[in-house]
């Protein structure tokens, strides 16, 4: 696709075609330059042909654009930005800062994990699409857990309050993060939650992400690991059709296992599937209704527990 | 839509350097996006215009640099490319794949006038 007017194939793919370009009043609407006429295309690439990597408008030291074409190579000097030549001036100027775009995010949740980290505090993220049964599993969580560990819970939807009332009536701490029309929770919102929690020490952290099995992959929270929740109800090609969300992952736990009887899924290929994408990602079956797979859930997260406080043991 | 977030973020870095480095105006922005990271491309450009409005990127050009995806094969022990998460070696077929690079978003230089 040329970068520079958006003409050409993207990479949406509709039914498996690359998106159309959109048409608005039966005029075709391009997403920057409306013709490649209207534009001198100085970027290095030829329509028509496959993708090609753009490049920096090449220059002279003068900031004259050069023309590489052996028919018609010539070098102007009223091509440049300026549209002007100045003896010894380039006329843009880049600035090189190479930074990575979530670097704002990941700064936020380095502090959030430095204090999860000091205050030895367990902080699970969880992840997964609407409806896979997240807060019934936190809920019953809560309640095998019995006290034995002191928790507290973040939780993350767009709007209502809902989720941290239920995750309330069970006695633990709860906070409702909407995020409006956000479709994530970032590590500044977590941040702030759990200065507002007042997390105690030696404690384990359940964060419930917004429902949603794309955008809560890119973004850290600081969390020791990422989660997610896979429900039988849902299909076994989950992991491949949401790679992105199975590769952040540490654990899987493969949810409503209670329902296999009566359903025509194949939890072994969607074991399977979810590690073809990341082959070092865990699995635990388990049914939040029927409570089978919970010890083993439960079991994990205390070693998790246990570790966070010896790694704490030895910084000091 | 976390596109929206990304193309805030690059924004912010690019409008926070830009003023420390004394400049007004930013004609054109390079990214670098490996093609296994979380982004759509598309989507990203939408927002990168969006978000522009009424700042020093105003209009600006979005540049995405492609850089390929790379992965260890803990069969074969030895770097491939790898252009989609799911995918099987290319190699020996294995799943047994460790992603080491292609998932980055940076935000590599801007143009300024």
């Amino acid at each position: 696709m040329c970068t520079t007017c958006g003409c050409g194939t993207g990479h949406t793919l509709i039914g498996g075609h690359a998106l159309k370009q959109r048409k608005a009043g039966g005029v075709q609407v391009q997403y920057r330059v409306p013709d490649h006429s209207a534009h001198d295309h100085d970027h290095v690439h030829t329509h028509g042909e496959q993708d090609r990597l753009p490049q920096p408008i090449p220059q002279t030291d003068e900031g004259a654009n050069v023309e590489n074409n052996s028919l018609t190579r010539a070098i102007d000097f009223g091509a440049g930005p300026a549209g002007a030549h100045a003896p010894g001036l380039t006329q843009a100027r880049m600035v090189k800062i190479e930074r990575d775009i979530l670097s704002k995010n990941d700064g936020y949740a380095s502090e959030n994990r430095s204090y999860l980290a000091a205050h030895s505090i367990f902080a699970l993220n969880l992840v997964s699409s609407p409806g896979s049964g997240k807060t019934t599993l936190l809920v019953k969580t809560i309640n095998a857990l019995n006290g034995s560990i002191p928790l507290a819970v973040i939780e993350g939807d767009q709007q209502t309050d809902n989720d941290a009332a239920r995750i309330r009536a069970t006695g633990a701490p709860a906070l409702q993060i909407n995020t409006g029309k956000g479709c994530h929770l970032d590590a500044h919102m977590v941040g702030q939650a759990m200065q507002q929690l007042s997390l105690q020490d030696d404690s384990l952290l359940l964060i419930e992400n917004v429902g949603n099995l794309v955008c809560p992959a890119s973004f850290d929270l600081g969390e020791a690991h990422k989660v997610a929740i896979l429900s039988v109800t849902e299909g076994e090609d989950k992991p491949l059709k949401y790679p992105d969300m199975f590769c952040a992952s540490d654990l899987m736990l493969l949810n409503k296992c209670d329902l296999l009887p009566y359903l025509e899924f194949d939890a072994d290929l969607a074991v399977e599937n979810a590690r073809k994408v990341n082959p070092n990602i865990q699995v635990i079956r388990i049914s939040a209704t029927s409570g089978d797979g919970m010890e083993e859930w439960l079991e994990w997260i205390k070693v998790g527990c246990e570790k966070t406080v010896k790694e704490k043991a030895c910084d000091e | 839509m976390h596109e929206m977030s990304l193309a805030e973020g690059i924004v912010q870095l690019v409008e926070d350097a830009a003023r420390a480095d004394g400049c007004t105006r930013v004609k054109a922005v390079w990214l670098e996006i490996g093609q296994l990271a979380a982004v759509e491309k598309e989507a990203l450009r939408f927002c990168f215009d969006a978000v522009t409005r009424d700042g020093i990127a105003e209009g600006a050009r979005l540049e995405i640099i492609e850089t390929a995806g790379q992965g260890w094969c803990m069969k074969c022990e030895a770097n491939v490319v790898v252009t989609a998460l799911y995918e099987a070696c290319p190699i020996c077929g294995s799943y047994q794949i460790e992603v080491t690079g292609g998932n980055e978003m940076r935000v590599k230089e801007f143009e300024v006038e």
